[in-house]
């Protein structure tokens, strides 16, 4: 791919090329007589992982070395395997949600909601309107999360350490938010086919609302420090290229996909939730590197605070849980004092709700990408198969193609930019 | 792929904009108007289309599978371009077939189709792999392969993915694989303590070094014997 851009460098460091690029001056064997001449064509195996804090997880990468250049990457996973969708054919479709949690436990409330959302579809439900608009909330918000989990951690792999400190704190902001409304950070289980486990407490729009307002200062700080800075650009620029085609064809999703040129966002291709009600861009990279992953995911977080701004105004009253007696527990005071809702209440817990017989593979944008969930029913309460399609696995899967023949210290640039959550990968 | 082949969903998508489903019915509904396209183009291969949920299924001859992925990738009035997805679904009743599910996206023209093909039980399990026209099969044949024990013909590395090389237990989400293994926890830890720590390279990976003399014995051995990985 032909590179045209100009990057302004401000704290330009000694040996930047006109790309911006750091200068690397490979050492040939010619300069360094003394070396064995035999020496220079020997391969040498190098094991990352999977106790490495730079892999994001259990990922372990065996990599063929000639020199400092990577020849071939072997991948390997599964360090985490527990075997999700297995435990799922046993469960009951609210029991898997605290499931939904676990796989990627930076995203937990948005995989709360894609596996609403999918159960859902199989039952034939429509959930109410305030139920959506808080759906909205709580999945734009797992975002700012799970992009500030990204941007932290990679900031550390190429050696900054202040974002990071920068980005956990607000984080946290965004736990505590979520912590008042479902009790939980991370293990949030938020969900409940047909609606939500609680609605909002009392003055949380009002949090919420001044987190909003001063987010994105962060942002720009964050923004300020980085973007222009030259050894970040030196570390970040011009790796692991993938281009439009490839990117496709490999099944990339999420940002990944976006950074190579490809506007293919699920709000706006498949919308859910009401996304094409929401007035936000789908940020576009034109270089498929680390560094366009890097903008793409940045002006997300701003597009992010924009969906938001627009939820919390039109947040409308009214009940959260659809009023559908084959999925919603009757109020306790009901339960025991007339005899429906004991029926119903009764046969919810002991035998479970019963969808139809049919199947639905449903998809939301999550941080990463194309999140999906398929599942089959066949008339029973449990799934006969629950399937997670994971977008980290599809985009890890691309690392091989990614960081064959760049140097050793960009092999941890790039597997920073996929942004993986292990948790998802091995399920 | 041709250069054609690179999408900008919204350039060469249909008028008007998509929008949340609504009232989707349990059957019937919209069909994609793939599913008559390839009911026109490959007649009999195409076994049943079903709309489920607002989603069209289309059920094909396990033998024509590479053919029909590949129209439906480069045809222009097609071009599904994205493979979201490859699994496999195994019912409770032993009678039904097993299925191997493909989900295909194309992003130009917003459309979703499921294609499966059903493998019936007792035969051996097997179909073509689609990793010639999508790269990202490459990993999500490996796992389907590891669960549920389907060979993927021309697959250029078909070994287990999510469980270790040396797995003996079998195929974890058939549905005759108990949901605490088949070896008794007894034996599993005894499997564990019984294995060797350093014989956690890939024979493949082996090969790069020239290290035959410093393996394991039991590594020595398997090389010796030529056995390769996932088999």
């Amino acid at each position: 791919m032909a590179d045209t851009r100009t990057l302004e460098v401000e704290l330009s460091t000694t040996g930047l090329d006109a790309q911006g690029r750091p200068q690397r001056s490979p050492l040939t064997v010619a300069s360094y007589p003394a070396l064995e001449p035999d020496f220079a064509d020997e391969h040498m195996l190098i094991n990352i992982g999977p106790q490495h804090p730079a892999t994001h997880g259990v990922l372990r990468l065996v990599l063929e070395l000639d020199g400092e250049t990577v020849v071939r990457c072997i991948p390997h996973i599964g360090y985490l395997h527990c075997g999700f969708e297995k435990i799922g054919e046993y469960r009951q479709y609210n029991q898997i949600i605290p499931w939904t949690d676990r796989e990627d436990y930076l995203n937990s409330i948005g995989n709360n909601i894609a596996f609403a959302l999918g159960a859902e579809r199989l039952f034939g439900i429509e959930i109410t309107e305030r139920c959506t608009v808080l759906r909205v909330i709580a999945g734009e918000l797992s975002r700012i999360i799970s992009h500030l989990v990204w941007l932290g951690t990679t900031c550390i792999d190429i050696g900054a350490f202040t974002p990071f400190l920068w980005a956990f704190q607000e984080r946290e902001r965004v736990y505590d938010l979520l912590e008042r409304w479902v009790g939980a950070r991370l293990t949030t289980s938020a969900t409940r086919v047909g609606g939500m486990a609680a609605d909002i407490p009392d003055g949380w729009t009002a949090a919420l609302d001044g987190f909003i307002k001063t987010f994105p200062q962060t942002i720009e700080q964050v923004d300020r420090m980085l973007t222009k800075n030259g050894i970040w650009v030196g570390r970040t620029v011009g790796l692991g290229v993938m281009s439009a085609e490839e990117a496709t064809n490999y099944g990339l999703s999420g940002p990944m996909l976006r950074a190579s040129g490809v506007a293919y966002d699920v709000r706006k291709d498949f919308p859910y939730l009401g996304y094409e009600t929401y007035d936000f861009d789908v940020p576009v990279g034109t270089h498929g590197d680390v560094y366009d992953r890097y903008l793409v995911r940045m002006e997300e977080l701003r597009q992010s605070v924009r969906i938001l701004e627009q939820a919390l105004a039109r947040l409308p009253g009214g009940p959260v849980n659809v009023d559908d007696a084959r999925v919603i527990l009757p109020p306790k005071s009901k339960a025991t004092s007339e005899m429906e809702s004991m029926i119903h209440h009764f046969k919810q817990v002991m035998e479970g709700p019963r969808p139809p017989i049919g199947e639905a593979y449903v998809v939301v944008e999550s941080p990463k990408g194309e999140k999906g969930y398929y599942m089959v029913s066949d008339g029973t309460s449990k799934p006969v198969r629950w399937r997670i399609r994971p977008p980290s696995f599809v985009n890890l899967a691309a690392i091989p193609k990614m960081v064959e023949g760049h140097l050793l210290s960009d092999v941890i640039a790039i597997n920073a930019s996929i942004d993986i959550v292990m948790g998802e990968i091995d399920r | 792929m041709s250069d054609a082949a690179i999408v900008y969903p919204g350039v060469a998508a249909p008028a008007g904009t998509p929008v949340t489903p609504h009232n989707i019915p349990h059957r019937g509904g919209p069909e994609n108007p793939s599913a008559s396209a390839l009911a026109g183009q490959f007649k009999d291969a195409i076994k049943r289309v079903d709309v489920v949920w607002g989603e069209t299924t289309v059920v094909i001859d396990p033998a024509r599978l590479l053919d029909i992925v590949k129209w439906l990738h480069d045809d222009p009035s097609q071009r599904y371009d994205f493979l979201c997805d490859v699994t496999a679904v195994e019912f409770r009743d032993a009678d039904i077939p097993l299925e191997v599910v493909w989900h295909l996206r194309s992003l130009p023209y917003r459309r979703f189709l499921r294609l499966k093909a059903e493998l019936p039980k007792g035969a051996p399990l097997e179909v073509d792999s689609v990793w010639s026209i999508y790269k990202a099969a490459d990993w999500l044949e490996r796992e389907c392969f590891d669960m549920f024990g389907i060979k993927f013909r021309g697959h250029p590395d078909l070994r287990r993915i999510l469980m270790w090389e040396q797995y003996q237990e079998g195929y974890p989400l058939r549905k005759d694989f108990p949901l605490r293994g088949r070896f008794s926890r007894a034996e599993q830890l005894r499997q564990a303590l019984a294995q060797n720590p350093e014989a956690r390279y890939s024979m493949d990976e082996l090969s790069i070094v020239e290290a035959f003399e410093d393996l394991p014995a039991d590594m020595r051995q398997r090389l010796g014997r030529g056995e390769k990985t996932g088999e």
